[in-house]
């Protein structure tokens, strides 16, 4: 995990009619994340269930980085 | 609508107080605008320039016209209109966005330019997104007003539904950044969902606001004979489309169309002996940004539309408060609310209010598309540009039948390319 590529939601929305590259992995959703150093960048946000969707301001974990974009989870509430 | 003598007098206070312009908004346009002495220093070097011919093709699907047909059939009108023959054009712009993906031609300027007649002059194809034509229509405009052409034409067109929805999705994604937000799976709804959620966020902008512009523009396009689609719409309708990208729903994106404009351009000192029903370009500014959406510091802010806004205020000498009509780039129902501030009609953040109020419908303080905007006429991308400077000038003409306002005499237009990057707003004042 790096967690210097975890951030910030900016904006979200969930894609309901996608490009044609991207049929099956719709519905999905794309966010804007906003990074510690404040740079912003576009990236998927993993999970098909309710529960696994941000809104703007949360805090979202990078998991991994497929075919050069990133994908990343919701992060778990704060455990203390 | 007849009203007792005190309800009436409320009613007009309330109508004033909740469409009155932001306060900003009042003071000379350009004031704050650093470049101004270097525009006047050029603007005595140009030559007024006026429409003198208007042409459009209805827009909406159109499986027997190709491409080249609807850009002749719109030139054709358009010349006849400016009571001018094809040999005495001397330049032709032709807007066009993603021709070589949608039908697979290229090189479409003089494609298009030989079966329209326009033999040996220089023609050229201008590709800015959905600015397109309004790009060429800057450019055009450039040519006549620095004295190099008498007569050009501008002819937008774009023939969209010979491909799927996904295709044209795909294709339409292109004008984003296909290395970033494109590669993530970002289309032109999504980018704009993005835009609409932001928007919400930070003003409060809520569902109903979005959708008060479909309803608005769709009953404006029912009265609007070339329009694609013309079908009234409810609020109930459009507040339970079919979600495209969330927040928005079908009834937020502007229609997939076909379909082609045209316009003539001559110096003014000219215009009025070819056709007495000109109009009068008092500005056309085009300005750009980033690309990409998640490069830009606030997303509820299109600074190229800002900019070209104060400019042509300030070249046209006129302020938000002086425009009677205007129609705005609505590829979604964010994307006019949020011009309709960026243009200084309502403070930043107001625009949500105003058209939920009415102050942007046909009897409104500022009726904000009275063709029935991109929503409802159709959004046949390459098009867009100069079939709104058409809708404009026919106001200003006083043609625009059931949808004529009684104020018309100075209209704007403003054709936005992509999430932002590239932006042409034009000021026209009647003859």
């Amino acid at each position: 995990m790096d967690a210097s590529r975890d951030g910030v939601i900016y904006t979200e929305t969930i894609v309901h009619s996608p490009p044609e590259q991207f049929a099956a992995d719709a519905p999905y959703q794309l966010a804007i994340l906003e990074l510690p150093n404040g740079n912003r960048t576009t990236i998927r946000v993993l999970g098909k269930e309710a529960a696994d969707r941000v809104r703007i301001g949360d805090r979202a974990t990078f998991v991994e980085e497929r075919d050069g974009v990133a994908y990343y989870r919701k992060a778990k509430p704060a455990s203390d | 609508m007849q009203v007792p003598g005190h309800a009436a007098r409320v009613m007009a206070e309330q109508q004033a107080m909740d469409c009155s312009g932001g306060s900003g908004n009042g003071r000379p346009a350009g004031e704050h605008f650093k470049i101004l002495p270097a525009i006047d220093a050029i603007l005595e070097y140009m030559r007024p320039v006026a429409v003198v011919g208007i042409g459009k093709t209805a827009f909406g699907a159109f499986p027997d016209k190709s491409l080249r047909a609807l850009a002749v059939e719109a030139t054709n009108h358009a010349l006849a209109d400016a009571n001018l023959a094809a040999s005495e054009v001397e330049a032709f712009y032709l807007g066009n966005f993603a021709g070589p993906s949608f039908v697979g031609q290229n090189h479409l300027a003089p494609y298009v330019g030989m079966a329209a007649g326009f033999e040996g002059i220089p023609c050229t194809r201008f590709e800015d997104a959905c600015a397109s034509s309004g790009s060429a229509f800057f450019h055009a405009w450039l040519g006549v007003s620095s004295g190099i052409y008498d007569r050009v034409v501008v002819t937008g067109v774009e023939k969209m539904t010979s491909q799927t929805t996904p295709r044209v999705t795909e294709i339409l994604a292109g004008a984003g950044d296909m290395a970033s937000e494109g590669k993530a799976g970002a289309t032109f709804p999504a980018l704009f969902g993005m835009i609409a959620r932001r928007h919400m966020q930070q003003y409060g902008t809520t569902r109903e606001q979005l959708a008060a512009v479909a309803v608005k523009n769709h009953a404006n396009g029912a009265k609007n004979p070339l329009a694609h689609m013309r079908k009234i719409i409810t609020l109930e309708q459009a507040m339970n489309g079919k979600p495209i990208a969330e927040p928005l729903t079908v009834y937020d994106c502007s229609l997939i169309s076909d379909g082609a404009a045209a316009v003539v351009l001559v110096p003014l000192e000219q215009a009025r002996d070819l056709n007495p029903r000109y109009a009068r370009i008092l500005a056309v500014v085009q300005t750009s940004d980033h690309v990409a959406l998640d490069s830009k510091a606030d997303i509820t802010v299109f600074p190229a539309v800002q900019a070209a806004g104060k400019k042509a205020y300030a070249i046209a000498k006129v302020g938000p408060q002086d425009i009677q009509l205007a129609e705005l780039h609505d590829c979604f129902t964010i994307a006019e609310i949020v011009a309709s501030e960026d243009l200084g009609f309502v403070e930043k953040g107001d625009g949500g209010p105003f058209v939920e109020n009415g102050c942007t419908r046909l009897d409104g303080r500022i009726p904000i598309n009275t063709s029935g905007g991109l929503k409802s006429k159709g959004h046949p991308v390459g098009a867009t540009g100069v079939g709104q400077i058409c809708d404009v000038v026919m106001q200003l003409r006083g043609d625009a039948g059931e949808r004529q306002l009684a104020r018309h005499q100075l209209g704007l237009a403003q054709n936005l390319g992509g999430s932002g990057a590239t932006c042409v707003v034009s000021i026209l004042e009647a003859a």
